[in-house]
């Protein structure tokens, strides 16, 4: 339990910003015209692959003799960067068709 | 110093997502915002790929990562960039299990370099364990989940149901949690091979999970598990004290189930009601009576009635989007608007297989956004109208979500297709729709139907028209 607290105090820094992060992606999101709704979860999507940077430092920090955090951080990037690019470029070719009409 | 400049792109990372997000969410400003999030997305991975350092010491490995990167770039561009519109749904439940997936993974590794240390007399950090198995947990569950919405959208997989399914999920979950409090607190090395037990129970848990939940409610469960895996991201930027992951994860997790309930809102079912009641199962009682006959009618006469007609109204649904007929659907009516008359689409808020789904279809066929009528005032116009159409749309149009108490979309707003004089139903065949309900509009006097798919019959209707 104490190093629980510990923890606790150690991060409440970060534990601020979840906080206002919470707030702050309910006020953003607030009125967005159902119209949006598919390529704003699309883009949500997208920016969640911030996992990436995780996999990345997992890859990163492996060493040579680690078979399984070699293997499964390459399988993390792998999976990472299909998150993040294919996120993004779904949400552009859906956004791209909204476009076009003006 | 690179440590600072480092610093510095997190800090360019967390900004633009919170700006991606706003302009995400207005529809000028929609398009520069993904780019803007996907260049500060950029920045924070290419920064910590050169610059982050731990005690000290850089990353290496560079080869695996960028080999990583290029197969992860390529397949991802690939994927999204050969999707056809219509599947675009199960695109985004993929990548989002992919992401879910990722988590898990960055759980796996840490757990086990964990336990290395644990049996060589380290302490444990009862804190650090928590997160890895937060995000082992949600990740693994998002993976799972997003595997089955994305089978079932894509028709592999059905419905799948049995009584006490709710009860057994109850039980995995509280095993799961169980197990994990046990782990964290008693920090037993010996019981690590536990820790993959409760990573198998996850997966279980979420195929479970997301597998009775019909199809026709999948996009709110992509939209649910999306800010899952925006949650189990955020818990790795616990892991590593980074904070971009931090507020990229806790921004998606937040928006993400503000926008699971505004589409749960659009279809005005509470949440729990989508997550619980195992929807078109329960519909069999109301279906069986008698529908009485329906009628049929030509391609011509369709086209004499729309071409001297004074208001058309078109209802596109998901028939629309799979026969790709958009770019018909759209000649047709500027056909109809040369002749006078005055033509405007009725867009359901969850017409499709996501809201949303029938606008991008409509503009990408160069549809004029002011055609576009929101459901509250397509109805109001009902009235007037002399002919709807109705291109392979079914729940939305149907009046037991009015009338029925025992339909499983009673309650759904729907929209009043009936006020209007004649009403010409588009569809291939009389099955019922994707809920698996029955549509009694198809049975009432002023309805007829027009069989086949939805593009060929446009064409046909339009080759027609102009002969007139």
């Amino acid at each position: 339990m104490e190093t629980m607290f510990s923890w606790l105090s150690l991060h409440q820094e970060m534990i601020y910003i979840v906080i206002l992060s919470v707030f702050l992606g309910i006020e953003v999101i607030g009125r967005v015209p159902s119209v949006l709704h598919t390529p704003l979860m699309s883009g949500a999507n997208a920016i969640h692959g911030v996992v990436i940077i995780g996999a990345i430092i997992v890859m990163g920090k492996a060493e040579s003799n680690n078979l399984l955090a070699l293997i499964l951080g390459f399988l993390a990037v792998i999976l990472g960067t299909l998150n993040v690019v294919g996120g993004f470029v779904v949400t552009d070719r859906m956004l791209e068709m909204f476009k076009k009409k003006k | 110093m690179e440590l600072n400049i480092l610093i510095i792109c997190y800090l360019i990372g967390s900004v633009t997502f919170i700006i991606g997000l706003k302009m995400l969410s207005h529809p000028e400003s929609a398009r520069k915002g993904n780019l803007i999030a996907a260049a500060g997305m950029a920045i924070s991975i290419l920064g910590t790929i050169f610059l982050y350092e731990e005690q000290g010491i850089k990353l290496g490995n560079y080869i695996w990562i960028f080999a990583a990167l290029i197969i992860g770039t390529v397949l991802g561009t690939i994927a999204a960039k050969k999707v056809k519109m219509t599947a675009m749904p199960e695109m985004v439940s993929l990548f989002n299990g992919m992401g879910g997936a990722c988590a898990a993974l960055i759980s796996i590794v840490e757990f086990d370099h964990l336990n290395h240390q644990i049996q060589l007399g380290g302490a444990v950090n009862s804190g650090t364990l928590l997160i890895i198995f937060a995000g082992l947990i949600i990740g693994t569950i998002s993976f799972a989940g997003s595997m089955v919405a994305w089978a079932k959208l894509n028709g592999r997989i059905k419905d799948f149901a049995f009584n006490g399914q709710h009860i057994m999920n109850l039980v995995i979950f509280a095993v799961i949690i169980c197990l994990s409090a046990y782990l964290i607190i008693s920090g037993d090395p010996a019981a690590g091979s536990l820790f993959y037990l409760v990573f198998v129970l996850s997966i279980i848990y979420g195929l479970f999970f997301v597998l009775p939940i019909g199809g026709a409610d999948m996009p709110v469960v992509i939209s649910l598990l999306n800010s899952f895996t925006g949650v189990a991201a955020a818990f790795g930027g616990f892991l590593y004290d980074n904070p971009v992951m931090l507020t990229g994860g806790i921004l998606v997790g937040s928006a993400g189930t503000i926008l699971t309930i505004l589409m749960c809102k659009a279809m005005n079912r509470p949440l729990s009601n989508v997550l619980i009641g195992s929807f078109g199962g329960s519909s069999a009682g109301s279906a069986s009576k008698d529908q009485g006959a329906y009628k049929e009618i030509s391609i011509s006469d369709s086209a004499v009635v729309m071409s001297y007609a004074k208001k058309v109204m078109i209802v596109p649904g998901y028939g629309l989007a799979v026969a790709q007929a958009q770019h018909v659907c759209h000649e047709l009516e500027k056909l109809l608007s040369d002749k006078g008359v005055e033509v405007n689409y009725a867009i359901h808020p969850v017409a499709g297989r996501m809201p949303g789904h029938m606008n991008v279809l409509l503009a990408e066929a160069d549809v004029d956004y002011a055609r576009l009528l929101e459901m509250e005032h397509a109805n109001e116009e009902f009235s007037q109208t002399d002919v709807v159409l109705v291109l392979g749309a079914n729940d939305v149009v149907n009046p037991a979500a009015k009338t029925d108490p025992g339909s499983p979309i009673y309650g759904m707003p729907v929209l009043d297709v009936e006020l209007s004089k004649l009403v010409i139903i588009n569809k291939r065949s009389m099955n019922p729709g994707y809920a698996g309900i029955e549509n009694e509009l198809f049975f009432q006097p002023k309805s007829s139907m027009l069989f086949g798919d939805a593009k060929s019959v446009l064409q046909k209707l339009v080759a027609e028209i102009k002969t007139l």
